[in-house]
This record gives structure tokens, sequence and C-alpha cells, in this order.
């Protein structure tokens, strides 16, 4: 649905069922020039069981509208009056990659609002490339490749999707293609210049679940044993084999690990 | 910089789709010869009904091995996804069923092949989908054609059986201006000698039957999403922007983004049509696959022989074949169709009909059938048998003469190959002459 946020449409997608504050709530945060779709196996297995979903899409992306937000604290702000718009005062927060820092943030931000974190492939500091910040600048599309074909692991890039007859390096790409002039940039600078992490992870007060991929090469899980150790109440999973494209390369262990935690 | 690298198209014609079989270490892609899938639970059956976790339910819908087949042509060809059907026809129906319903309205060239063109012409509108055809190289013609009810524009790569050359580019730039998406049959070029999504093409479909399979030994179709048409903007596809009732309200392009029209055709198609490919047929495309890059080289270097000695025939009357400067579409194919024009062409003998029947007569090497892209040469008169519900009108716009003869080049000796063509076009001068 859209709703209005700083006095701008936003979408947010519900799984086509109408909010209700008495029910528990799951927002999906999604990562650097994507959307809301990344998440639609979760959402839907989230509706199903009767939970609030939220699955927004950050300003300049997808279906809500620009500019781009320029910080990892400003999304977690608008994420979290989001909520305030659609009237939910507290939810689970699951974030992938930029989406994960933004979730972090909120959580540090407003601990009363956040019953619970999960962050998939993510590692604070999020330090980003020369090569992916100069490319992204020009919007040359090498950018595109780079987030996309180092964003799956080697194995993936022979296929293999859980999912069958999709073709996981074409819809990665398909869709940071659907971004407009200058968002992944912005978003990649926002990640890149995101400091406040291991400050925010100590400020976490709900349990947390770390989900990565083993054979992540943007996010490796080396990357991320500072956050883990920040944060104060933490589990972490890590999935063989996987790459950060967590949600194509590995649907069902994400769910299975976002239903312990969510 | 360090620049991204991933596996290139001969790899990918090999392994794409692929990694040994979890369960077993099957180097081989396995063929999962079963009707259905067992569920862990009750819930773990709601939740792939559901779409929420992935998985298969049913082999109508998917099935493992049509899975690596489908990943692999999506992967070969640069799109998101695909499904794999019991036929080319099937899949070109398939991409049809998804997009429109009844007043709708196709603009499709008319060179195309005859089982798709009845479709168009006869079976189509009794469902109240209408086409006009056009002839595929007036780009202005296309874009008069198109009628506020249009909702595809169709073409092939390569036109049968006279191979006229199709303007990716300018057609697609055409759909595009009125909102409708370009569906391109790319049986006859296969993903080693074009690339039409990266051209403009919205969608793909290819009977397998052919190149891809190479063996002639299965029927099969492949219907493939390039992902990149925006169907929310264009504002004319309900079936894929707006709740589905089929599906508790499922709106495919909010919930599945770049691949919604590929989604919606196997959970609606492919459910509701049922014309799905066998896990033994897709086995079998899958090995013809592994080998497409090299017996495609040799298919289109076997050819050009082929074309060479026909076109200084004196028996020929004319030879029709991209790559020759006679060939109208020339300068197109040289742009399009770098790595060559494939392995189908037609020609004319002289003397006509009756000199045609006695040149196929008398071949030896090359089998007398309704077909093209099998590994072993194959000849056809067109205008009797492929083509031969279409009017004389039909035939005429389409450039289908009595005299043509279609041969697709195979992968023997081109030595015999052509001995086998001087063979039959001896015998087809001694008839004309008795």
């Amino acid at each position: 649905m859209q709703c209005l946020v700083d006095g701008r449409s936003a979408y947010v997608g519900t799984g086509g069922r109408a909010i209700d504050a008495a029910r528990e709530s799951v927002v999906f945060v999604h990562g650097v020039g994507q959307n809301h779709t990344i998440w639609v196996l979760p959402t839907r297995h989230f509706v199903r069981k009767g939970f609030n979903v939220v699955s927004v899409d950050l300003p300049g992306h997808g279906r809500s509208a620009g500019p781009c937000l320029s910080s990892i604290e400003q999304m977690a702000e608008w994420v979290a009056e989001v909520l305030s718009v659609i009237g939910l005062a507290r939810a689970a927060l699951v974030g992938h990659s930029m989406g994960s820092l933004v979730a972090l943030a909120m959580a540090a931000q407003h601990p009363d609002r956040v019953r619970s974190l999960a962050m998939v492939a993510t590692a604070v500091p999020m330090e980003v490339s020369d090569a992916l910040l100069e490319t992204s600048a020009a919007n040359d599309h090498t950018a595109l490749d780079m987030l996309t074909l180092w964003g799956h692991s080697s194995t993936a890039h022979l296929g293999g999707s859980p999912t069958p007859g999709l073709w996981m390096l074409g819809c990665g790409l398909r869709l940071m293609e659907e971004a407009g002039r200058d968002v992944v940039h912005t978003d990649l600078n926002a990640c890149n210049q995101y400091t406040e992490g291991l400050g925010h992870a100590t400020r976490v007060a709900c349990p947390t679940l770390l989900i990565l991929g083993e054979r992540d090469a943007l996010t490796p899980v080396r990357a991320t044993q500072a956050l883990a150790d920040a944060i104060p109440t933490v589990a972490t999973v890590v999935l063989p084999g996987a790459g950060h494209a967590l949600l194509s390369e590995r649907p069902d262990p994400v769910l299975d690990a976002l239903i312990r935690i969510v | 910089m360090k620049k991204p690298r991933t596996f290139s198209f001969d790899t990918l014609s090999l392994h794409a789709g692929q990694q040994p079989d979890p369960a077993t270490g099957a180097r081989a892609t396995p063929i999962y010869q079963t009707a259905a899938f067992a569920f862990r639970d009750t819930d773990h059956a709601a939740s792939i009904f559901n779409i929420e976790r992935a998985g298969h339910v049913y082999s109508r819908i998917s099935n493992p091995t049509n899975a690596v087949l489908e990943e692999r042509i999506a992967a070969l060809e640069g799109g998101v996804g695909a499904i794999a059907t019991a036929s080319g026809q099937a899949a070109t129906h398939l991409a049809v069923a998804t997009l429109m319903g009844a007043g709708s309205h196709i603009v499709s060239s008319h060179s195309i092949y005859g089982g798709t063109h009845n479709l168009l012409a006869y079976t189509l509108p009794r469902f109240g989908i209408d086409t006009t055809f056009v002839d595929p190289t007036e780009i202005d013609a296309i874009r008069a054609a198109i009628r506020p009810t249009t909702r595809l524009v169709f073409g092939e790569t390569l036109g049968n059986p006279g191979l006229d050359v199709l303007d990716i580019p300018r057609v697609a730039a055409v759909a595009h201006e009125a909102g409708v998406p370009l569906l391109v049959d790319a049986t006859f070029t296969t993903p080693y000698l074009s690339k039409p999504f990266g051209l403009g093409a919205d969608l793909i479909v290819h009977s397998a039957t052919k190149f891809l399979s190479g063996h002639g030994v299965v029927i099969g179709g492949l219907l493939v999403d390039g992902g990149g048409f925006d169907w929310e903007a264009s504002g004319k596809f309900p079936t894929l922007t707006e709740p589905y009732a089929g599906f508790h309200d499922l709106d495919f392009v909010e919930e599945f983004g770049p691949a919604a029209f590929i989604t919606r055709a196997r959970k609606e198609g492919s459910r509701d049509f049922g014309a799905c490919m066998s896990a033994n047929t897709a086995f079998l495309i899958l090995q013809g696959m592994e080998t497409l890059p090299i017996r495609m080289q040799r298919h289109v270097a076997n050819t050009r022989q082929v074309v060479t000695h026909l076109n200084e025939h004196d028996a020929v009357d004319w030879v029709a074949y991209p790559e020759l400067e006679s060939h109208p579409g020339h300068a197109l194919a040289q742009r399009l169709l770098p790595h060559g024009c494939g392995a189908v062409l037609s020609f004319g003998v002289k003397g006509g009909r009756t000199a045609g029947q006695r040149f196929i007569e008398k071949l030896e090497v090359f089998s007398h059938l309704a077909n093209v892209g099998d590994a072993k040469s194959l000849v056809i008169h067109p205008a009797s048998t492929t083509h031969h519900r279409m009017d004389t009108a039909a035939l005429e716009a389409a450039g289908i003469s009595e005299g043509l003869v279609r041969i697709s080049v195979g992968l023997e000796d081109p030595g015999d190959l052509i001995a086998d063509l001087d063979r039959g076009l001896r015998a087809s001068q001694k008839a004309r002459k008795a």
C-alpha cells in the first residue's frame, strides 16, 4: 500500500492484508539498489502465520518517491516514521545488507520499538571498494555487474536456483537495473559512511540473529566478528557455500532462521 | 580495476542450472521421473503451495530436471527465468495466454512458421484474440498496425522459410512506444547466434526440438522472460499488475518484480493449460545443449559451403541466405548476426515444382521431413507441407514460391552434402528436360 511519510509517497508491502495493531509485526528492509520484492518468500510466510508484514521500499527505491536518503541513520528514522504512520508501536526488524545496517541503527535509536533484530548478509563497518564507489558515481553499469556477480557465490554463477526455473544472476541484475539514476551510488555511499555501527551495536537491547553466507565476498563472515562481539544478545547462523544474495541462494534456510528470531 | 568475472557461454552451455546431485553425487542431470514431490509435513506443504518456500509440488508445474533446462536457457539468453513446455507451439501459446485475453490484438510478422501462423490466424480468433500480419521489414507498417488493444508484437529472428532478418532493435522500439512487449521466436538462431534480449526483445520462445537439442528425438519448447519490460508503466497487462483471484489476489509485479511474467506463466499457465515437458525430454534436450556452441559453429560452416555451391549451380534459380549480398536482409544480418545466419536456407530449383519434387526424391543424405535443426541434414517443400494451410496470398506475402525448397544443413561432411545435392539437382534437370 502507499502511505505518506514525511510528506512523500512511500510504499509498504503488507501482503495484501490490512495492518492490525493487535497482531505481532515484522519489518523487512532491502539492500543497495533493491526494493521490497527481494522479500517475497518470507513476507508471504509471515502473512500466512498471522503477522503484520511491513516490507518497505526505502525513499527513491521501488514504488517510494525520492529522493534517496543519504545516511543509514536517516533511513532508520524513516523506517521508524513508517511504523508510526501505519500505527505500529513495535516490530521485529529484518534487514539485508544495507537494510541490515538500517535495522541496526533503528534498534539502537529506538530500542523500545524493536522486538527482535535479524541482520542478513551483513558486516559492520560495511566498507565499499573504491571501484564500486567510482563506477556507481558514474552510473556505470559495471557497478551493477560487480554487485551482482560478487554478490553471488561462485557456485551460484552456475545456477542451481532453489526457485524452479529462475536464473539468479539475471534476476539480481534486472532488479538493480530498475533502480533510478544515482540510487546505487547513494546507497553505497551511505553504507561506506556509516561509522556508528559498532557503537549502535552495543546499544541493541533485543535478541539479535546474524544470518551469514559462508562464501559472501561482499560482506565476508570474518567482517562480522566485531559486530557479534558488540551486540549484547546475539546468535549467528552461517549458511554453507552461500554468497551475499542469501534470499536467492538460500531462501529456505533464511526463512528457517527468521522463524527462530521473528 | 578488478573486473567482475563470470562464466562464458560455452561453460554455461555445459553447466548452467546444475551442480553435481547433492543426494548421490551424480554428475549428469538426473531424470526426476516423478509426478509429485513429498512434503515434510503439513506446514511445509502449505508453505510451498503459498510460494513461501522454494520447491516442487507437481511435475506439471515444475520438475527438478526441467528446472535445470529452464535455468540453462535463461542463463544463455541473459533472462531472469524460463519455463519448459511440451513444444515450441505450447511456449508461444503460454506467452500469449499469460499476457492477454479476449478482445486483445497481436501484430505479427507474416514471415513465420506455418504452425504459428495457423495459431494466430485461425485458432486464437476463436478465443477473441486477433492478429494483424505485417511485413517485418516495414517498420512503419508495424507501427500502423498497432491498435489500442494490441498486447504483443511477434516475429522470428530469422523468418521461416525466407530467412527475413528481424530488425529487433527497431521493432522493439516500435513495440515499446506503444507500451507492449516484443516476443521473438529465436529457434533458427539459438542464443549462440543471437541474443534478442540484448537487442531489445522482452520475451523469447524456442522450439527446443531443433538446434538446442540437435538430435531430433524429442518435441519441446522454452519460454524465456527477459525481466526488463515495465508492465506497471505500460498499464495494459492486468494479468500481471492487478490482483489475481486464482491465487488469493496475488499481484505478480508487486510481489515478484522482474520475475512477474514468468511466475504468472508458471502459476497459472503451466498449472491450468498443462502443456508441460516431461523430465525425460528435458534431460535429452540438456544433452544437446551441452554441445550447442560447437554444433552451431559446424552448422554455420557447413551451411556456408552449401550456400556457396548452390549459389553457383546452373540448376539453381536463386538462393536465400542472409549472408549472401543478394539477400534483402544482408546488411542487417551483418550487424545483428555476426556469428552466422544459422543452418536453414531456401532456394529455387530451376523447373519449378516438378523439378523440385524430383530433386527432393533423389536425395540420399538429406532426409525429407518436416523439421529443422537436426544434426542430420533435412529437406522439405514448404508450400505443400509446413505452410500448406496458408492460402496463395499469404504464401506470396511470406515469400514462399511454389518451387521453394528449404534445407536444414546438418553436421555431416560438407563434401558428402554437396555431392548429395548435386545428385538431386542433376535428377531435377533430367526431369525438366523429359
